[in-house]
């Protein structure tokens, strides 16, 4: 989905009467109730090691009396009680809260790494193709074209069959799912560094002689990060989504690491006898996911003076 | 004579295009350091069978001839070894799995029905749901409607499918007993039943595939609402419905169509997460099983076919593209 928003100078333009982004974004209870979501996950993934210390348990330890012969928890609701807060995970008794608290280190851990890596990418292609055009141009648009409609995830399932088994599984799916998510940063950075290339500032510094280095550092680029701003955030939960999604196949993060699409893929067998096995990582996931959509959509909101009038 | 040339410069892209993606999936996956020789010679594997069996499957070969040999096998089909033990794949061949005996073609005509069944059905939910709720968000904005209309759209783009599905299974399946949690009836074998077991699929992808669409339409329609020519139509006189219908709609659909295209592209070469969760055996769990089983030949061939999918998808839409925006075929 291309959303294109074109950014104000960052010299002038700005009507003085127009509110600082910040100020505007805090005036969305929405984004606001998402940024401090997303904060409060983070601190969590931080803290995951002290908090699962304080509930006396980590994510590894099998605890067999907790669960029955046939492997079901025993107690009410999967196992949950003072002793196991989110209750245990079927067969193996381990605690469910430290999974669930772990689990959001590794989903961010993947989400925030694989971002970087698209959007590092993304940025360099999508300002240097708009910037140079040409035949660069079109064979990056090209090849921007091919990636858009590859079924990623089908060739992700089958690459995990195939890398070496030496090879960091984590990684792996952080340079896979990177890989696959520029093109359509690129697109968007393009797009815009196109119309930045016609503005009045850039072609004056162009006109006093400024070099490629001087223009994409000094004039593209700072006008351009509020886009890339939207766009990381933007691009996070789908990161951290499909980390989950490749772990619930059974070909992201192996175990023993705590994932949460894992557990809820694991889940997929209790779901009749113990839904709350499902219930604690699928709300985790959902949660999270919904929080940095809201923050991203606010921050797109505040920060593009074009939406301003036209929402609400 | 435009539109005839317009359509034949796809269809050279659209080949040129593939036969890039093929060349990099034969690559990728012929390169990494697993011999499919190695892992379907038995045991004990000695020297002189793992030769043999390389030799039998042409892994012997360069990598760049087995691609020529796979592409031939494509448009003449394919013949492994000889003798009694020799295999038969008969054109179109894209390839021969030896852990399943059977031609990689034959596995996907078995397992593609499903597939399909899943998307199109779901597709169609999603498209109508989606640009329905976009178009009256957009018309009645800042309202009621609107507003949690969007805030729907939010949940739905952020809860997974997987997990969405499995609620589904969980509520309507085992606590209301309403449809059925899975498994898969054809549709020449009974019309009923078939749909019956793909309304649960069908609600929850098209549910949350509707939430983008949504969000998509309501936006475009937000800015062909604000255009001339909308104004033009109003103070002609015409009537809302067909100031919506006629002159809004139409400029809407062309961004929707484009990703409608990638989507119903990929979800049809391998629902993978839905068939998972409700135990279907459709093209993604065909892929699945293959990843487990390292099964190389079914790997590259429904990763291929998968890459055609939505190539071919996108050669349609912009086929549609022309008949929707006639300037883009000049």
């Amino acid at each position: 989905m291309v959303v294109d928003i074109l950014p104000a100078p960052a010299d002038s333009a700005m009507p003085r009467t127009a509110r600082h982004p910040l100020r505007r974004l805090l005036a969305d209870r929405w984004a606001v109730a998402g940024g401090v979501v997303v904060l409060l996950f983070l601190a969590v993934a931080v803290a995951a090691p002290l908090l699962s210390a304080l509930a006396g348990h980590d994510p590894y330890t099998y605890d067999l009396s907790a669960v029955s012969d046939a492997g079901a928890p025993l107690g009410f609701g999967g196992g949950i009680g003072a002793e196991h807060w989110f209750g245990v995970e079927p067969m193996t008794g381990r605690d469910l809260f430290a999974i669930v608290v772990h689990g959001a280190r590794t989903s961010f851990l993947v989400g925030f790494a694989a971002t970087a890596l698209s959007v590092l990418i993304g940025v360099l292609v999508g300002i240097t193709a708009g910037y140079f055009g040409g035949w660069y141009d079109r064979v990056v648009s090209r090849i921007v074209d091919v990636l858009f409609g590859f079924p990623w995830l089908v060739f992700v399932i089958a690459l995990g069959a195939i890398a070496p088994a030496r090879f960091p599984k984590q990684l792996l799916v952080i340079l896979v799912i990177g890989l696959f998510g520029w093109p359509s940063i690129a697109r968007v950075i393009r797009g815009q560094t196109l119309a930045l290339k016609r503005r009045t500032f850039v072609v004056a510094a162009t006109a006093l002689g400024a070099g490629p280095v001087h223009l994409l550092r000094r004039q593209y680029l700072p006008n351009l990060s509020s886009t890339i701003i939207v766009y990381a955030t933007m691009t996070i939960p789908g990161m951290i989504g499909a980390e989950a999604a490749l772990s619930f196949l059974g070909v992201g993060v192996p175990p023993p690491t705590p994932a949460w699409g894992r557990t809820i893929g694991d889940a997929i067998a209790w779901v009749q006898t113990d839904p709350m096995f499902l219930v604690f990582p699928g709300a985790a996931l959902f949660v999270a996911t919904l929080a940095f959509n809201l923050l991203g959509d606010g921050l797109r909101d505040a920060l593009d003076p074009r939406t301003r009038g036209t929402r609400r | 004579m435009r539109t005839f040339r317009y359509v034949v410069l796809r269809l050279l892209g659209m080949a040129g295009t593939l036969l890039a993606i093929s060349v990099l999936t034969y690559a990728v996956f012929y390169l990494l350091p697993a011999d499919p020789a190695q892992l379907s010679c038995g045991r004990p594997c000695t020297p002189q069978r793992l030769a043999e069996a390389s030799a039998f499957m042409g892994y012997d070969k360069p990598w760049t001839r087995q691609y020529l040999d796979f592409l031939g096998g494509i448009v003449a089909g394919r013949h492994f070894g000889s003798g009694l033990a020799a295999v038969d794949c008969a054109a179109p061949c894209f390839g021969y799995s030896f852990r399943l005996n059977e031609p990689v073609t034959q596995l996907i005509e078995q397992r593609a029905p499903v597939t399909f069944s899943i998307a199109i059905g779901a597709a169609v939910l999603w498209l109508v749901i989606g640009v329905g709720a976009g178009v009256l968000a957009a018309v009645r904005r800042g309202t009621a409607v609107d507003r949690s209309a969007m805030l729907l759209s939010t949940v739905g783009v952020s809860a997974p499918s997987y997990l969405a599905g499995l609620l589904g299974i969980l509520l309507f399946g085992f606590t209301l007993n309403m449809v059925p949690v899975g498994g898969y009836v054809p549709l020449t074998e009974n019309p009923v039943y078939w749909a019956w077991h793909l309304v649960l699929p069908w609600s929850v992808l098209a549910l949350l595939s509707a939430a983008v669409y949504a969000r998509l339409t309501r936006g475009q329609m937000l800015e062909v609402l604000s255009e001339d020519y909308i104004r033009t139509a109003r103070a002609k006189g015409l009537r809302e419905r067909r100031v919506i219908g006629r002159h809004g709609l139409r400029n809407v659909l062309i961004p929707v169509v484009t990703v409608f295209g990638l989507d119903l592209g990929s979800l049809l070469g391998g629902a993978v997460i839905s068939e998972k969760v409700f135990s279907m055996q459709g093209l993604g769990a065909l892929l699945l099983d293959a990843v487990g089983t390292v099964d190389l030949p079914l790997i590259v061939g429904v990763t291929l076919f998968a890459a055609f999918l939505v190539i071919f998808a996108n050669f349609l839409v912009d086929l549609v593209y022309s008949v929707i925006d006639p300037r883009v075929s000049r």
